[in-house]
């Protein structure tokens, strides 16, 4: 395996929560000690229900909080030690949204250029040249530098949301749920543009998504994610094929494929996903799961390697006497 | 015979903007049994919204729906007087809208926004209405039914919000619901407990469904009945089984291949795509609406198009199997 560009080590973060008007403030793990790390032009995909602290993990990443503890190393050098500038130049973001992401009083040109002007990149003119270019590598014709955002169509503006984030030339791209406010025929656009991007400039994505049908054809690995832990984490075909955890399981299983007739999947999950707050005792998903013991009610499991992945569960580890079960 | 509950023919809504007429919806044909789940599929802009509102009779005053036929078990919805379909609405059909972040009250308790319907609608003690919300609640999965009635929304997450829209939508036992892309804003695993949950209701209660969508996997899973809808025209109609399998519209087909199918796309190739944008529909429309991104179009798409039947499905374009001979010859080429 190539040298990893993007590596996390046991990183924290810790927010404290104030309930109520004289409540005491309480802390709020959203991310619990996570262990990560992206080859260059892999596609991580990471996936978990709302709340699970992927978005906090994406904001690190982009320098936006910093770590309560653990470290964030780019190309083995600390982020910490790299000012926010060096970073952005590095690590750049697509957001969600493409209506509320872009100026709408600045012109697309203006829009695109803003991070060689912050970074003080060439001229003016060399700027306009540069913009000129990007629109070329996302497929939107030069005239379109003079319009703003509003007169551009929902894929239009993601595009250039897109030309924004590699007008810096970064190593990694940050995309947080890139497609979810497209239509079908636009998001598939999309996401061949990230496809092709990616082969041609050997970008390396963490593609955070609650699509999960779109994370198993973009991601090269994905990552599970449940309260703030990192609770498996596979090669792509590996986990889709075969998930281990009782949780990527169920995950999987509400995926509703375009398969008539099989009908709404029962997931068995239960309703209610646990209050951050007061996470539940031992594994934090065993509320949930259909094979909870005692010992999953006490005792929090520890990462297990599991071919080339890990998995965080009882059932999985040789020295519980859960793991027969398996 | 089936029990037939909604019949639409014909509906147009045109909306007027500065100068001129938005052809937001252009003469769609429609109808529904009872215990029948029907989706309206389609992209943002296709008409698929207003058509559910226009059947509500939402739409506002300043746009008029026409229909030569919209009836509701017998009731003309379109001559129906304010009276009528204030009786009807929230009691006899209900509607579930997309955002449960906005379409809550966040003025008033979920109890009290859960009663207000019954009340209204059917002479009731307050008591029996409580108890009909306690019993929806836990129906929809809540826990703790009864202490939930004091909330107010903003101390509900957004899971439980939609489902508290979902037992203010039942509380009158409607028999017709209208649910306007009810899980788009929540999390997979929430979305299939509460569709499995609308589902088993219509079947449970012999109500029926229709359920707006832009998402394929969901009307494979739920629909009995699709209705594929392009910028205000219904393209194909037929039953969930068909439209999966044999796609006859372009529009269709190019939907269909627009989204990654798990085990048959092969991972990280290309996805198919529908090139152009969704034409603007003020001003005269005529022809196929989607003649300006179909890989088919030729003149005559400009013309009347004619519909096709093949059993129970039915779609709307020139060439009688919708190009899928010449997409045949075109990929052996």
């Amino acid at each position: 395996m190539t040298a990893p560009v993007l590596e996390l080590r046991n990183v924290v973060k810790t927010y404290s929560v104030k309930q109520g008007l004289m409540g005491r403030p309480k802390p709020l793990t959203a991310v619990k000690d996570v262990s990560l790390s992206l080859g260059r032009s892999e596609v991580l995909g990471l996936v978990g229900e709302s709340g699970c602290g992927k978005s906090t993990l994406a904001k690190i990443l982009l320098g936006l909080e910093a770590p309560t503890s653990g470290e964030v190393l780019v190309d083995g050098e600390a982020l910490g030690a790299q000012d926010r500038l060096k970073l952005a130049r590095r690590i750049q973001p697509i957001f969600q949204d493409p209506y509320s992401s872009l100026n709408p009083r600045k012109s697309i040109a203006d829009i695109i250029s803003l991070p060689l002007r912050v970074h003080g990149i060439g001229d003016a003119a060399s700027q306009k040249q540069a913009v000129r270019e990007i629109l070329d590598v996302v497929g939107l014709p030069s005239r379109v530098m003079n319009t703003y955002p509003s007169q551009m169509s929902g894929g239009q503006r993601q595009r250039v949301a897109i030309a924004r984030a590699l007008i810096m030339k970064p190593e990694i791209v940050i995309c947080d749920e890139p497609t979810s406010a497209l239509d079908v025929s636009v998001q598939s656009q999309i996401l061949n543009l990230l496809g092709e991007l990616r082969r041609e400039f050997g970008l390396t994505y963490l593609f955070i998504s609650h699509n999960l049908a779109v994370v198993e054809h973009l991601a090269t690995r994905v990552a599970v994610m449940y309260l703030g832990r990192i609770v498996e984490e596979a090669e792509t075909g590996e986990l889709f094929d075969n998930p281990r955890h009782p949780y990527s399981r169920a995950l999987l299983k509400s995926v509703l494929t375009p398969e008539p007739g099989l009908g709404v999947p029962d997931t068995q999950l239960g309703m209610a996903y646990p209050n951050p707050i007061n996470p539940p005792s031992g594994c934090a998903f065993h509320p949930r799961c259909p094979l909870a013991t005692e010992l999953c009610k006490t005792r929090a499991p520890r990462p297990v390697a599991q071919d080339g992945g890990l998995v965080e569960c009882h059932l999985y580890d040789p020295e519980t006497e859960m793991f027969e079960q398996a | 015979m089936a029990d037939r509950l909604l019949t639409v023919r014909d509906l147009v809504i045109d909306i007027p903007v500065g100068g001129g007429t938005l052809h937001a919806v252009r003469g769609i044909d429609f109808e529904l049994d009872r215990g029948e789940v029907l989706c309206i599929v389609g992209e943002s802009g296709s008409g698929k919204s207003l058509t559910s509102l226009a059947l509500m009779g939402l739409l506002g005053k300043r746009i008029k729906p026409k229909a030569t036929q919209m009836d509701f078990d017998g009731t003309a919805l379109l001559s129906a007087s304010k009276k009528t379909m204030r009786g009807l609405r929230g009691a006899r059909m209900s509607m579930i809208f997309q955002e449960p972040m906005t379409s809550l009250n966040p003025a008033y308790t979920i109890g009290d926004q859960l009663m207000e319907a019954m009340l209204l609608h059917r002479d009731v003690p307050r008591s029996q209405a409580r108890a009909r919300a306690v019993e929806l609640l836990e129906k929809v999965g809540i826990t703790a039914a009864e202490s939930r009635l004091g909330q107010y929304p903003h101390q509900l997450s957004g899971g439980l919000r939609q489902r508290v829209m979902i037992a203010m939508a039942l509380m009158c036992g409607p028999e017709l619901i209208i649910a306007d892309e009810p899980t788009t804003a929540l999390d997979v695993t929430i979305q299939a407990q509460i569709l499995r949950l609308l589902v088993d209701l219509v079947r449970e209660m012999g109500m029926a469904m229709i359920l707006i969508t832009h998402d394929l996997g969901v009307v494979a899973r739920v629909a009995d009945k699709v209705a594929v809808m392009y910028a205000g025209e219904l393209v194909e109609t037929g039953p969930a089984k068909q439209i999966f399998e044999a796609p006859m519209h372009p529009y269709t087909r190019g939907l269909l291949r627009c989204i990654p199918l798990p085990g048959k796309t092969k991972r990280g190739s290309e996805l198919g795509t529908i090139p152009g944008i969704v034409p603007s529909l003020v001003g005269k429309v005529s022809g196929c609406v989607f003649r300006t991104r179909c890989g088919f179009a030729t003149e005559a798409c400009r013309g009347d198009i004619p519909r096709h039947l093949r059993g129970p499905q039915a779609f709307r374009c020139v060439l009688d199997d919708g190009g899928l001979s010449q997409e045949k010859q075109e990929v052996q080429a």
